[in-house]
């Protein structure tokens, strides 16, 4: 199964998209990932990173089937 | 304990009164009730605002408000606790966020309401974008309280 990337907020604007679809191969950590998706762009300064709706550092590996998720700081309450 | 992430507006005095008296246990067996409501404001950061758009992260957010009510459970002898929480489009005036705490006494429940909407406001994914006179913008941070 491929790795689902999604993005919110400002990013998903910054991406214009809201997710992506990665082959699992392509990479085995969050910063993998994000460089993938990005075509190597620096991760904007702050992103908050998930995996499979928990929280994450950029070294965390990823799995076959696993959502990843790129977002700003929240500003939820 | 519950969670609602609510895409219409709501009462929090209502959905108060409704948890008592649907998801608590007999009267008398808590003596204090916290209460934290979060009502938007028609003005942020110098501008004047006339609507917000809140986003956030459908099954991320329900997740760790849940993992939040769970923690106040474990660290003060609470009760209940119940936290709302619009996502959508909001106009001034309206409640964003009730977060309420049920102890048998004062200190647990003030701490556990606090520790919740610090908490959310910290780290739960949700996200304001503001409709101003001119345009709109990403909200970058919260307010230090």
């Amino acid at each position: 199964m491929p790795i689902t990337v999604k993005y919110f907020a400002s990013l998903r604007e910054h991406m214009g998209r809201e997710q992506d679809l990665l082959p699992a191969a392509e990479a085995t950590t969050v910063a993998e990932v994000w460089h993938r998706v990005s075509d190597g762009q620096v991760l904007p300064e702050n992103t908050l990173s998930a995996v499979n709706m928990e929280y994450v550092t950029a070294t965390h590996p990823v799995r076959d089937g696993d959502e990843v998720a790129f977002f700003p700081p929240v500003t939820g309450g | 304990m519950a969670v609602q992430v609510c895409g219409e507006p709501f009462d929090p005095w209502q959905a108060i009164q409704s948890h008592q008296q649907n998801a608590l246990g007999r009267l008398g067996e808590y003596g204090a009730t916290a209460v934290f409501v979060g009502t938007m404001r028609d003005f942020n950061e110098g501008a004047q605002v006339r609507a917000m758009v809140l986003e956030h992260y459908p099954g991320m957010t329900e997740k760790h408000l849940e993992s939040l009510c769970a923690e106040a459970q474990r660290r003060w002898e609470i009760i209940d606790t119940l936290v709302v929480h619009r996502y959508g489009s909001v106009e001034p005036g309206e409640p964003i966020v009730l977060v309420a705490a049920w102890a048998g006494h004062r200190t647990a429940a003030f701490d556990a309401c606090r520790f919740l909407i610090e908490e959310l406001k910290s780290r739960a994914p949700f996200w304001k974008k503001e409709a101003l006179a001119h345009g709109e913008r990403w909200v970058g941070r919260n307010s230090p309280g």
